[in-house]
This record gives structure tokens, C-alpha cells and sequence, in this order.
């Protein structure tokens, strides 16, 4: 029986976007939270995980898109009219009321209906405020969860931090919401403190059965708290799972990178069952197509070592990390840098074997293989694309075309064409994007948005600051999260294609 | 030694220069005298003259009457447009708060000239009308100024907090936002009290013809050049800058215990 309560759904996202200003936070987001949930949004910040929180509590209206609590619409619906209360990031406590009087609050303003019998005997229903006695009552239990029994009369400065995220939830508990959010409730305490929190709401959860969706970019604590994860990035939903699942089987790269620590190499399905990667056929349960190209997750768990006559793969130990419970060990296997964790020790620069077990690998899709843009060709036959301009070989547009002395391109029957302003797609690879410092010397420029380590190289994303265009390279060298680069492309690795119409 | 003296020489000097004038006012409202500078022993007369010259009473009533009206009104419509400007979107909100702020640094003669203009154009020239809006164009804009600090210092998610706990948007204003901005209206509502009671220039341009306000009055009063038709009018400027020490001192000493109230 309690199984099945646990199956209904109590809120409903459906196809919800959110627009501010023409940037997208959220874009076209679906899922459901089950009754008596612990679900928690995860992802780095700006991956619109507090605004679809926003948008449960009503403070933003979507775009398009419904949100149905237990099957009846909402969308419209203003905040204090929903079931549901929130504890803010930086608690938004009440500054000119004293504790007692923040708990409060909501209690003074409901209306709950009473049942009466009239003289006949007949029973009638009446809204009626809270008496000053139900509400002295409910504030104190609500203090008594939060452990903070006889703070009544304090005033919200002379309280710590700790103190006034407790009191931010006994104000919102205290009114019995159906839903309880909580937006990174936990960011401004210290680590002790937090851990100490995570454990307690937790149980306060348990203890008081209501539904608990819960925002962060801690991937520790989605893990440690949630029946289930959302994984965000870029206002899209990456992955939903239980946080067993999110960790052992990621979605893709981000998620695989995100959550956990985790060796990200690229590989080549060799054969049913088989993948090939760091110069070795390994055995693997996920089935993928003959010859794909696919990303390879190892944790750094999961990694056996072992004397190296026995290992299927054979390396170097370049570094040695002791992390309190377990060490951290870095070895080289080829061009490939591996991480693994163990409770033994090694010395840096000895040859290890190491062995990893046919359910310890995960394969996933590679997420992308080139980067495509929509460009036109300028009067000087570069192109422009992605928030820049480059120097290209405009004669691959026409096969056995040349250009004449005044640029203009003559085909191989002797058509002079002006290209000016034709729209192209350009096609560029991973490989060949390279970045600089020096601002002015590539073509378009941007900031690096994210970096994702791939056993020999790293995949970065550079993100224009204009329209937010995207360049997926993969490069060898180190660079920041943040850092301002320029993007080079040399001209022969430009591919252009004339644009299906366009053909004159 | 030497340098501190001289420093404490020139402070005092530089009081004295600025004080001077209005202390010389003080003491001479003392004396029966008709002209400033000629002591005819000390004396209240001027003080009872001005208690029962029941001209000056009514102008002293109006001129009260008016300033209260004007900053109240004043007040409430600063507060709403300070608190609509801070909730707008920033595109909307920058110009609209630089143009609340235009009747402050704009020459008040020709705010009392459009004025004049504007409402005779609308048949309201000179009526009680004109007068309290062109108070209220002169005052609102120091309460936009005084109330907008105090929201951009409020927790902006105090409001969202309210209305999550089941408040109305009116119950969210008036329980929570208002109570944090309160001091700051408070300020708006004295500083457009000081500003109204003695505007000469826009009372000039908008008031009904009978009808006169205590800067009106002494300058239609003192206009000849002498100052010797009414000497009880000194006995007022001095009771009026009594009273606006009186008012600095407690305005003053009220911050001062708020703010040590904060550091406990």
C-alpha cells in the first residue's frame, strides 16, 4: 500500500521553457516528482536548476510549458495560493519580527475550515483564522524540529548562520506544505556544518513525509541525500536517476564528469561486447555498434592494481595523492593518464598492472564529433561564423573553381561568381580548433565554459560572449574554466558547404 | 600646539561667519526696537505682539497645513514610485529613475514657471490645487531618493518569502517590504516637510491670490527694504529656527540610538 501511495505523482513538469530577456534559462524540461520524494536538482551554475525551482514555486511563470500538482494545472496560479513554501539561499528571513513572529507568519494569514454543529445538529463548515493557542503550538513544535527551543523572542540578527537556516525551515515547515523546496539551502555554511545539516534534513524529511525537492551544484550532497537526481546543464535535463544510477551509469560526459571523480577516455567498439581503448580489447556489457566511436568511463575505484605481468594494462605511477581514506594514484598507460583510487600505496615511477572488470566500464555515446555552424562568405572570401570571421578556401565550394585577380571565383566552365553574402555550412572538427591568449590573433573569441579531461587530452567548450556560440575542440594543453582565448582555425581545415537552395 | 589652536580659531571663525546673521536675529528679537541694530532694552513684546497678531497665525496655520499635506501626499506617492522603480526590470527602471530625479537638479524658477503655465492652461491657476502640486512636484522626488537606498538594502527574496507563505502581494508590501523601508520614508516625509515650509519660489508661481505662506508674507513683508512694518516677524524667524534645531537634535539623536541599538 505504501508503495503504490509513493507511485503518485504529486507535481508534473511538461514541456516547460523559460525565457528572460531571449536568453534561455530552462528549455522544453518534462519530468515528475513522485509523493514523499527526496528529489534533488543538480547541476553547475546557470544550468536553470533554480529557476525551474522558480518556477514550482510560482515566483516565475513559464514561458510555455504546464506544471500540474496532482493532475490539476498550476501554471498561473500565484505563489500564495500553492501548497508549497520554500527555504531561500540566503533565508530571506523577516529582519523586523523576531523568531516566533517569522514562524508565524504564515500561520496568522491561513484560513483552515472548522466543523461546527448548529442548534438543529446540522454540521457546517466555516474558514477561520488559527487561534493564538494552535498557532503558539505549532511554532513551538516547528521550533522543536529545527532544534531551537526557547529562541521565541530572539532577534533574527543575534543569530548564526546555522541558526537562521533553521529557523528559514521551521517558517516553512511550520505551514505544512505539501512540497518543500530548498534552494542551495546549505551554500553559506562551512563544510562541518553542512555535512551536520545534510544528515539532519534527512531525517526531517523521513520523520515529516512530505515531498522534498531540493536544489545544488554539490554533487556530494545530491548523492548523499536524494531518492532521485536530475542532472542539468545549459537549461536542458541531462540525466534523472537514483544517485546509484547517475553515479555507475552516466548519461553522457558531463554527467560521467560531473558526479564523482572519473577517468573519461576515448575508445572504438571493436566488436559485440568488446571495446578498445589505451591500446587494449576490453570486455564490457553495454552494446554498441561495430566500429563506433564512444566515450569510456572507468572511476578511479574500480581500477585493480596488481603486479604488472598480470595487468591488462601497464603503466607508470607519476603521482601519488594520500586523500585520508584511500590514495589517489596517477599513472601513465601510454599517452593515456589514468586515476585510481585504492587503499595501498605506490611510489611514484613504478610500472603497475592494473585490471578493471568487464561491469566497471561504461560506455557512452560520443556526444559530439564536429562542430557545424550556419555562415556566409564576406566580399574578401573569408567567413564568417560562430561570432567571427576566418580566412577559408572559398574554391571548395565549386569544385575546380579558381579566383580571379578582383576575387571573384570563376568555375571550372568559366562562371564568374560573386560570393559575397552566400550562406554556407561550415564544418569544423574537434581537432582541428586551436586557442591563444592573444585576443587578436584568431578569428572569433569567447571564454571557456567548460573543460572535461579525457585520459590524454582535455575537451574544451569556448562559448561567444554575442550570441553564445559554441566551439567543441579537443586539445592537450591546460587552460582555465574563465579564461577569455581566441579561437584559430587554419583555412584548410574550414570545410564549407554550400547551403541547399543556394546553389545558383 | 600651536597648530591645533589655530585650527580650533578657524572652526569657530567659520561658525561664527555662518551663525552670525541669525544669532544677531535672535537678539534682537528681544528688543521693541522697529530697525535691527539699535537696542532698546530687553523685552518679550515682540513674542506677544506675534501671539496676538492673528494675521500671522493663520499664515503660521497655513504654512503648516500645507507642509503636512504636501509631504504626506508627497511621501506616499515617492514610496510607491520608489518601490515601482526598484521592482521594475533594470532597462525600465534605469530612465525612469533619472527621470524622477530631473525636478531636483532643474532650476526651481522654471519648475514654478511651467507650473504656472500648465495650470493655467487647465483653468487651476492659482487655486489650493496648484499649490499642493507644486509642493508635491518639489517633494517627491527627495522621498524616491531617500526610500530607494533602504530597498536596494532589503533581502529582495523577503517579499518572494511572504508571498510563499501565503501572503498577498498588498499583505507582502505592507508586512514586510514596508516595515524594512520605514525609515527611509520617515526621512523622505521630514526632508519634504523642511522642503515645503520654506519654498518661496514654486508657493510664489501656484497659490491662491488670499492666500499666503510664511515666506510669501515675509517677503512681501520685508520687500520695501525695511523690515520696520512688522518687527514681531523677527520674533518668528527666531522661534522657527528654534524649532528646527530642536527637530535636527532629536532627528539626530534618534539615528544615533538606532544605530547603537544595531551594533549590540
Amino acid at each position: 500500500m505504501d508503495q503504490l501511495r509513493k507511485e503518485e505523482k504529486i507535481i508534473e513538469i511538461v514541456n516547460v521553457s523559460k525565457v528572460f530577456d531571449e536568453t534561455t534559462a530552462v528549455e522544453n524540461v518534462s519530468f515528475y516528482v513522485r509523493k514523499g520524494e527526496f528529489i534533488t536538482f543538480l547541476g553547475p551554475s546557470g544550468c536553470g536548476k533554480t529557476t525551474t525551482l522558480r518556477m514550482i514555486a510560482g515566483f516565475d511563470i513559464p514561458t510555455s510549458g504546464k506544471i500540474l500538482l496532482n493532475g490539476k494545472d498550476i501554471t498561473d496560479l500565484p505563489p500564495n495560493k500553492r501548497p508549497v513554501n520554500t527555504v531561500f539561499q540566503r533565508y530571506a528571513l523577516f529582519p523586523h519580527y523576531n523568531i516566533y513572529d517569522n514562524i508565524a507568519f504564515g500561520l496568522k494569514l491561513k484560513k483552515v475550515p472548522v466543523t461546527y454543529m448548529n442548534d438543529k445538529g446540522e454540521m457546517y463548515t466555516k474558514m477561520q483564522k488559527l487561534t493564538r493557542r494552535e498557532i503558539d503550538e505549532k511554532v513551538k513544535n516547528a521550533l522543536a524540529v529545527v532544534d531551537l527551543e526557547g529562541f521565541e523572542k530572539r532577534s533574527v540578527s543575534t543569530l548564526s548562520g546555522g541558526q537562521q537556516q533553521r529557523v528559514a525551515i521551521a517558517r516553512a515547515i511550520v505551514n505544512e506544505p505539501e512540497i518543500l523546496l530548498l534552494d542551495e539551502p546549505l551554500g553559506a555554511l562551512d563544510l562541518k556544518m553542512r555535512k551536520e545539516m545534510q544528515i539532519e534534513l534527512k531525517e526531517m524529511h523521513r520523520r515529516l513525509g512530505i515531498t522534498f525537492i531540493y536544489v545544488t551544484h554539490d554533487q556530494e550532497e545530491a548523492l548523499t541525500m536524494s531518492d532521485t537526481i536530475v542532472v542539468m546543464k545549459d537549461g536542458c535535463i541531462q540525466q534523472i536517476g537514483t544517485p546509484t544510477d547517475i553515479y555507475n551509469e552516466p548519461a553522457n560526459a558531463f554527467v560521467a564528469d560531473f558526479i564523482g571523480d572519473s577517468n573519461i577516455l576515448n575508445g572504438t567498439m571493436v566488436d559485440k561486447l568488446t571495446v578498445r581503448f589505451c591500446n587494449r580489447n576490453f570486455a564490457c556489457v553495454d552494446d554498441f555498434d561495430k566500429n563506433e566511436k564512444v566515450d569510456v568511463v572507468v572511476r578511479p575505484e574500480d581500477i585493480e592494481m596488481c603486479p604488472p605481468e598480470q595487468g591488462m594494462l601497464v603503466g607508470r605511477v607519476i603521482g601519488v595523492v594520500f586523500k585520508g581514506v584511500h590514495y589517489e594514484i596517477t599513472a601513465m598507460v601510454g599517452r593515456s593518464e589514468v586515476v585510481i583510487q585504492s587503499t595501498q600505496s605506490r611510489k611514484a615511477g613504478e610500472i603497475i598492472g592494473m585490471n578493471i572488470a568487464p561491469d566497471s566500464i561504461h560506455i557512452m555515446k560520443k556526444d559530439l564529433l564536429s562542430n557545424v555552424y550556419d555562415g556566409y562568405i564576406t566580399k574578401r572570401n573569408t567567413v564568417c561564423f560562430g561570432d567571427g570571421e576566418f580566412e577559408c578556401d572559398v574554391t571548395t565550394l565549386y569544385p575546380g573553381s579558381h579566383l580571379d585577380e578582383e576575387g571573384y571565383l570563376i568555375t571550372a566552365d568559366g562562371q564568374k561568381l560573386d560570393l559575397t553574402d552566400t550562406d554556407v555550412t561550415v564544418e569544423v572538427g574537434l581537432t582541428d580548433i586551436e586557442i591563444s591568449d592573444n585576443a587578436e590573433e584568431g578569428g572569433a573569441r569567447g571564454h571557456i565554459v567548460s573543460l572535461i579531461y579525457k585520459g590524454d587530452h582535455y575537451q574544451y567548450i569556448v562559448r561567444t560572449e554575442e550570441n553564445e556560440e559554441d566551439f567543441v575542440f579537443d586539445s592537450e594543453d591546460l587552460w582555465n574554466e574563465n579564461d577569455y582565448v581566441s579561437v584559430k582555425i587554419r583555412p584548410e581545415n574550414i570545410k564549407l558547404r554550400l547551403k541547399a537552395g543556394e546553389n545558383r | 600646539m600651536v597648530k591645533r589652536i589655530l585650527s580650533v580659531l578657524i572652526c569657530a571663525l567659520v561658525l561664527l561667519f555662518i551663525y552670525a546673521p541669525i544669532l544677531l536675529l535672535v537678539v534682537y528679537s528681544f528688543t521693541e526696537s522697529h530697525v535691527i541694530g539699535r537696542w532698546e532694552g530687553f523685552s518679550f513684546e515682540l513674542y506677544a505682539q506675534l501671539f496676538r497678531d492673528a494675521e500671522i497665525m493663520q499664515i503660521l496655520f497655513n504654512t503648516v497645513w500645507l507642509a503636512l499635506a504636501a509631504a504626506g501626499l508627497s511621501t506616499i506617492l515617492g514610496t510607491a514610485g520608489a518601490i515601482g522603480i526598484f521592482y521594475s526590470r533594470r532597462r525600465v527602471a534605469k530612465p525612469l529613475q533619472a527621470m524622477s530625479q530631473i525636478p531636483v537638479i532643474n532650476a526651481e524658477i522654471v519648475t514654478a514657471i511651467s507650473l504656472a503655465l500648465l495650470f493655467s492652461m487647465l483653468f487651476l491657476y492659482r487655486t489650493y490645487f496648484s499649490l499642493i502640486v507644486g509642493h508635491m512636484v518639489l517633494c517627491t522626488p527627495f522621498v524616491v531618493l531617500s526610500v530607494l537606498p533602504k530597498l536596494k538594502q532589503m533581502d529582495s527574496n523577503t517579499y518572494e518569502a511572504a508571498l510563499d507563505l501565503g501572503a498577498s502581494p498588498s499583505q507582502a508590501l505592507f508586512r514586510v517590504v514596508i516595515p524594512q523601508i520605514f525609515s527611509g520614508i520617515v526621512s523622505g516625509f521630514m526632508l519634504s516637510i523642511t522642503l515645503s515650509l520654506d519654498d518661496y519660489i514654486v508657493t510664489a508661481f501656484t497659490k491662491p491670490p488670499m492666500f499666503d505662506t510664511i515666506s510669501t508674507y515675509v517677503y512681501n513683508a520685508v520687500k520695501n527694504g525695511t523690515n520696520s512694518s512688522t518687527p514681531a516677524l523677527r520674533a518668528l524667524s527666531a522661534l522657527i529656527f528654534i524649532v528646527m534645531i530642536a527637530v535636527l537634535l532629536i532627528v539626530n539623536l534618534r539615528a544615533r540610538k538606532g544605530a547603537k541599538e544595531r551594533r549590540a
